[in-house]
């Protein structure tokens, strides 16, 4: 065997479609490796020799490279091209290497070839399927405090990176006639009939070039090129059709409802230096009037003792090695089937110049040409046999062959074992798209059955075998679909020779890992699961798949079960006794293959998360050093702290300043409605406890919204502008939805009624000038207002100009000071907010900020809707029955207000809270007992909803919501509290200026 | 993500679009004030959440704004018609079986299989 030392010793000149020349460099736990350009790591690491990669999730046994492809249960390693672009868990099998790629074997300590967690697998007979749950059950908290992280950090896989992931991912949205998943053979047949009736195609393939099995399978031809030829060929020719769009290493990972499918395509994972403006992955949302799976079929392992150990590996994955990459997977391999198809890759192999001292066939009589050509190669080909178990730690060294039925054994020296138990058709995404399977009992496979969506299944994925049926198949699939979406052509039939067929082989434990034996015989390798865990939980009393694979964690890794799940399955029913269908599959759910979370979140990080809305005066605020707190979406002045001062400091000031002298505080955020129609006063009726007709125009009103419940959804303070049109004001965070809830009612319930709604909260910019001094600083600037208390009392609107600019002026007080809330065009509220505030400065206005606010409103005793109440709070629990028009006979929440629990006694009433120790603040949120001595529990019977320092009233204040609170005026109750009991008394809601004369001053 | 057609656009926009109402028909009385407390509670809080069809309201929110309903199956997600809000129920028979539904016309079959409102005994 002649070898390139170059990029590995075991890579075969002439092999394999890679450029010799093309050397890359790489490193492997430290190790500097050289493999070739277009090698996976693994066929990188194969070509140096290499087959422990890394440790597994239970037993910390040392584990191989299993397969070639995306199904990869075992060499999972750890990629870090920085300390942010780090990967746990990547397929080695997946991963392309380039120029200085890192890579780190995972769940090994201290190293892989030397792990101290190895000692799991001497206590396997202790640690069978549900050992946890058994075993850890008692005491309580332990599970959380010591089992469980203990338990997490022995077992388990990569560790999640530390730091946030720098890389940028991008997003797509497609919409196409047909979508085909799969750049197979039959794949790229149907795309092509597809693509040449005119349709809009999409191909889709997770691997970077196309062709599917046809990189492996030499011994095909299509159109009378060798396969790969004609699989490379035909996707240039697709790719330089203008109504078809290519996309390679990219995975269709999920199916969704109406043809809605997710693709994530993998754009710089493979190269060395990734321009800076390149992302990583890209996510596409392809919407697809017609979809052709063509997902090809899985190689099984073979179930038997020790069938983990490195260096056995599936049939298919040693050819694929050998004819795409040129690297033989051992000097001496073995080959263990149950099946046709793993003759080929014996065949090749030997024909490569690789020692093949033995087949060994689980079949009694098998016949079949390429068994034929098998033994003229010289290789020997037991029938009738099994292996029985595989010598050999971190590699395996040797096989004992032993008849089916027991008989006497030979043990045969090997650095390699091949094996195929048979193929699993990939059904995952038809059975997302909530296809039904049906089971094929002749060749022991579950196929699509009935269909959900519109789609079509092609190829091995459909169980069409032979590679003539399988092309013949999706060639009409894609005429027909493209012919569906208004596009007919016709397209030459592709004549294909060679090929393997696809079909039988075995499912479940291999003779010599039966029901009467207790070897380490393994299903799932990623979880650590073997046949007598199956069959350990069928004992247990798991009689129903579901179960038995939540008992077992049989396919429920990162990889799916997909080498496992039928095994565990066949496993299971046999334990059982009955008909692998009456036994059940397990749903196959998305993704198809892990899916980085940054391809999810995609562009949805950081300042594009979620939207931030700010208001005209944002950059005032932000220039005066305000500190700012998030409402909802907007960003809102929450103080404005002066040299030396921090926020209690401040807060206390802003306080005392709007009460002496006036404040000036950005109400822009207050949600607003206009109200318009002949009809506008009588839904106001409807929506609002409050009566409306009679409201006078230039007068305000204090609203209450309710839901049909009775219990209070918003509220806020109402003009009449005209005799039909209102402005409508809301909470801040609430707009949104009362303009919903609104739009609801007029459209559904009363649209009989004449009026229109449009959302201004965008439009006006809000100023509130707040304190004795307001109409004095703003006197000058307006014009064409009479501000004089008889002509604008308390509760007034007018519409004049201040500082040259239309406003609508609001005469009213969320403070309890006399006040206005100048309503000016968006556009002008950072002049007129400057121009009030020069005015204002030298009479000691004093901008304030949301929790000045939130002291000053709650020193008077106004609730906010959303922190004094909680959506079971009704106005008379609020002390708002005043709010209510008592000769109403209907409005929103009318009749809720009448069901029995809302008017009997017993219900939490919002009372005022004085703590005795006038500094103690309460925490909000505290809650409150009538007897601090009471065992614990204690019965709770309030909390407090908003609590306060008060620089204007010298002590604390709190409101709370306490049962029968309104009778406990007086009253002493208590705060339990981690530092001690805290006696409060229960008051009134109001504790500055309880007559609210200042209002008219 | 779904696709939902709206009536009013006469469009088929994506779910994103639109925003769900829950179940449709349900009628506010005229005279809710004087409803009795079984009436007033099937109205505010029975609902029907049937495995199969359902009569649901959605809103094209980010749209034209306007409610309508639709007749979708739990099940498979699938849509087998919109309308416009104030639109009678349509018939669902002749909806699933167009033909047959043209020989007997009978309606009101949707109606019976709905389960019945929740009795005062039974809350």
């Amino acid at each position: 065997m002649s070898t390139t030392a170059h990029s590995g010793s075991n890579r075969i000149a002439g092999a394999g479609r890679l450029v010799p020349a093309k050397t890359v460099r790489f490193t492997f736990d430290g190790q500097s490796l050289t493999g070739l350009e277009g090698d996976t790591l693994a066929s990188a690491l194969l070509a140096n020799g290499i087959h422990l990669v890394g440790r597994s999730f239970k037993y910390h046994r040392p584990r191989g490279i299993l397969s070639a492809g995306s199904e990869e249960p075992n060499a999972l390693v750890d990629i870090e091209r920085d300390k942010s672009r780090k990967q746990p868990n990547v397929r080695a099998t997946v991963q392309e290497i380039y120029d200085g790629l890192k890579v780190k074997s995972q769940n090994r300590w201290p190293s892989l070839t030397f792990d101290v967690g190895a000692i799991n697998d001497l206590f396997s007979p202790m640690l069978p399927a549900g050992f946890y749950y058994k075993t850890f059950m008692w005491p309580k908290f332990a599970w959380k405090t010591i089992y469980e992280p203990k338990i997490r950090a022995a077992a388990g896989l990569g560790v999640v990176p530390g730091e946030a992931d720098t890389d940028r991912y991008s997003n797509r949205f497609a919409h196409c006639d047909v979508l085909v998943v799969g750049g197979g053979a039959a794949g790229l047949a149907a795309a092509r009939t597809a693509a040449q009736a005119g349709a809009k195609v999409i191909i889709c393939d997770e691997q970077p070039e196309a062709g599917g099995a046809l990189r492996y399978e030499t011994d095909v031809t299509i159109d009378g090129k060798p396969g790969y030829d004609w699989a490379t060929e035909t996707l240039a020719s697709l790719r330089a059709t203008e109504n078809v769009t290519v996309l390679t290493r990219t995975t269709a990972f999920g199916y969704y409802a109406q043809n809605f499918v997710g693709l994530v395509e993998r754009i710089s994972d493979h190269l060395s230096n990734p321009g800076s403006d390149m992302p990583r992955e890209r996510l596409w949302q392809v919407r697809a009037r017609k979809v052709i799976l063509a997902t090809g079929a899985i190689e099984r392992h073979m179930v038997f003792a020790n069938n983990d150990r490195p260096g056995i590996l599936l049939a298919s994955a040693a050819r694929a090695y050998l004819n795409q990459y040129g690297v033989a997977v051992g000097r001496k391999v073995g080959v263990y089937t149950a099946n046709d198809s793993a003759y080929a890759a014996a065949i090749d192999l030997k024909r490569a110049g690789v020692d093949v001292p033995v087949i060994v066939d689980t079949r009694d009589n098998p016949s079949s040409p390429v068994i034929e050509e098998a033994r003229s190669l010289g290789i020997d080909v037991v029938t009738g046999h099994a292996v029985f178990s595989a010598g050999g730690k971190r590699r395996v060294s040797s096989i004992s062959i032993r008849p089916n039925r027991g008989g006497s054994e030979r043990k045969v020296v090997v650095d390699a074992l091949i094996m195929s138990a048979g193929w699993t058709p990939s059904v995952h995404l038809f059975s997302q798209s909530r296809g039904k399977v049906a089971w094929d009992a002749a060749n022991e496979r579950f196929l699509p059955g009935t269909y959900a969506q519109d789609c079509v299944s092609v190829g091995a994925c459909n169980g069409s075998d032979g590679l003539q049926q399988a092309l013949d198949e999706a060639a009409a699939a894609g005429s027909k679909l493209a012919g569906e979406t208004g596009f007919k052509g016709k397209t030459k039939a592709l004549k294909a020779t060679g090929g393997t067929d696809w079909v039988l082989g075995m499912i479940g434990s291999a003779p010599g890992a039966g029901a009467d034996t207790t070897v380490k015989a393994f299903v799932d390798f990623q979880n650590d699961v073997t046949a007598k865990d199956v069959r350990l939980a069928v004992r247990e009393g798991m009689h129903s798949i579901e179960h038995v694979k939540r008992f077992t964690t049989n396919g429920m890794a990162t990889d799916q079960g997909k080498t496992s799940n039928l095994h565990g399955l066949a496993i299971a029913a046999e334990a059982l006794n009955r008909p692998i269908p009456a036994v059940g599959l397990t749903t196959f759910r998305a993704p198809f293959t892990p899916v980085t979370f940054g391809a999810i979140v995609n562009h949805a990080r950081h300042d594009l998360f979620d939207p931030t809305r700010r208001t005209p005066m944002h950059a005032w605020h932000a220039a005066q050093g305000a500190a700012f707190e998030d409402v909802g979406q907007w960003k809102r002045a929450w103080y404005y702290p002066q040299a030396g001062e921090d926020m209690h400091a401040a807060v206390n000031r802003e306080c005392v300043a709007v009460r002496n002298q006036a404040g000036i505080f950005d109400a822009s955020t207050l949600g607003k409605i206009e109200v318009v129609g002949p009809d506008a006063a009588k839904f106001l009726e409807l929506l609002y406890t409050n009566p409306w007709e009679k409201l006078g125009v230039g007068r305000l009103r204090y609203g209450i919204m309710l839901r049909e419940d009775g219990f209070i959804y918003d509220d806020g303070v109402v003009g009449r502008l005209a005799e039909d049109r209102f402005h409508v004001t809301t909470t801040t965070g609430g707009a949104p939805r009362v303009m919903n809830h609104m739009e609801d009612y007029l459209q559904t319930e009363f649209p009989h009624l004449n009026v229109w709604l449009t959302s201004t909260t965008e439009q006006w910019a809000v100023i509130a000038v707040q304190g004795p001094k307001a109409r004095e600083i703003i006197a000058p600037l307006v014009e064409g207002i009479d501000l004089s208390n008889e002509a604008m009392p308390h509760m007034s609107v007018r519409e004049g100009r201040i500082c040259g600019v239309p406003t609508r002026l609001f005469r009213m007080s969320f403070t309890g000071e006399a006040g206005y809330e100048i309503n000016v065009p968006a556009d002008y509220g950072r002049a007129v907010w400057e121009a009030v505030y020069e005015r204002g400065k030298p009479l000691g206005l004093t901008p304030y900020g949301t929790e000045a606010m939130h002291v000053l409103r709650a020193e008077k005793g106004y609730i906010i809707v959303g922190q004094d109440t909680d959506g079971t709070v009704t106005p008379q629990d609020a002390g708002l029955t005043w709010a209510i028009g008592k000769n109403k006979t209907d409005y929103v929440g009318i009749r809720g207000l009448l069901r029995r629990d809302l008017v009997a006694d017993g219900r939490k009433q919002l009372v005022g809270l004085k703590t005795k120790d006038a500094h103690v603040v309460l925490e909000e949120g505290a809650q409150i007992v009538a007897n601090p001595n009471q065992p614990v529990p204690m019965t709770m019977i309030g909390h407090v909803t908003s609590s306060y320092w008060s620089q204007n009233c010298g002590r604390s204040i709190a409101m709370g919501l306490v049962i029968d609170g309104t009778k406990r005026l007086g009253e002493t109750l208590y705060v339990p509290m981690p530092d001690g009991v805290i006696e409060v008394e229960v008051t009134g809601t109001v504790f500055f200026d309880e007559k609210g004369e200042r209002l008219n001053g | 993500m779904l696709l939902i057609k709206c009536p009013y656009c006469e469009e088929e926009r994506p779910e994103l679009e639109f925003r769900n109402a829950g179940e449709a028909h349900l009628v506010r009385s005229p005279a809710i004030s004087e409803q009795s407390d079984d009436d007033f509670a099937a109205f505010l809080y029975f609902r029907q959440n049937p495995k199969g069809l359902q009569f649901e309201r959605w809103r094209h929110i980010h749209g034209c704004g306007r409610f309508f309903n639709a007749v979708r199956d739990s099940v498979s997600d699938k849509f087998l018609t919109v309308y416009k809000a104030g639109e009678p129920r349509p018939d669902v028979e002749a909806l699933l079986n167009p033909e047959a539904a043209s020989v007997s016309a009978t309606a009101a079959e949707p109606a019976k299989k709905r389960a019945p409102r929740a009795k005062k005994g039974e809350l």
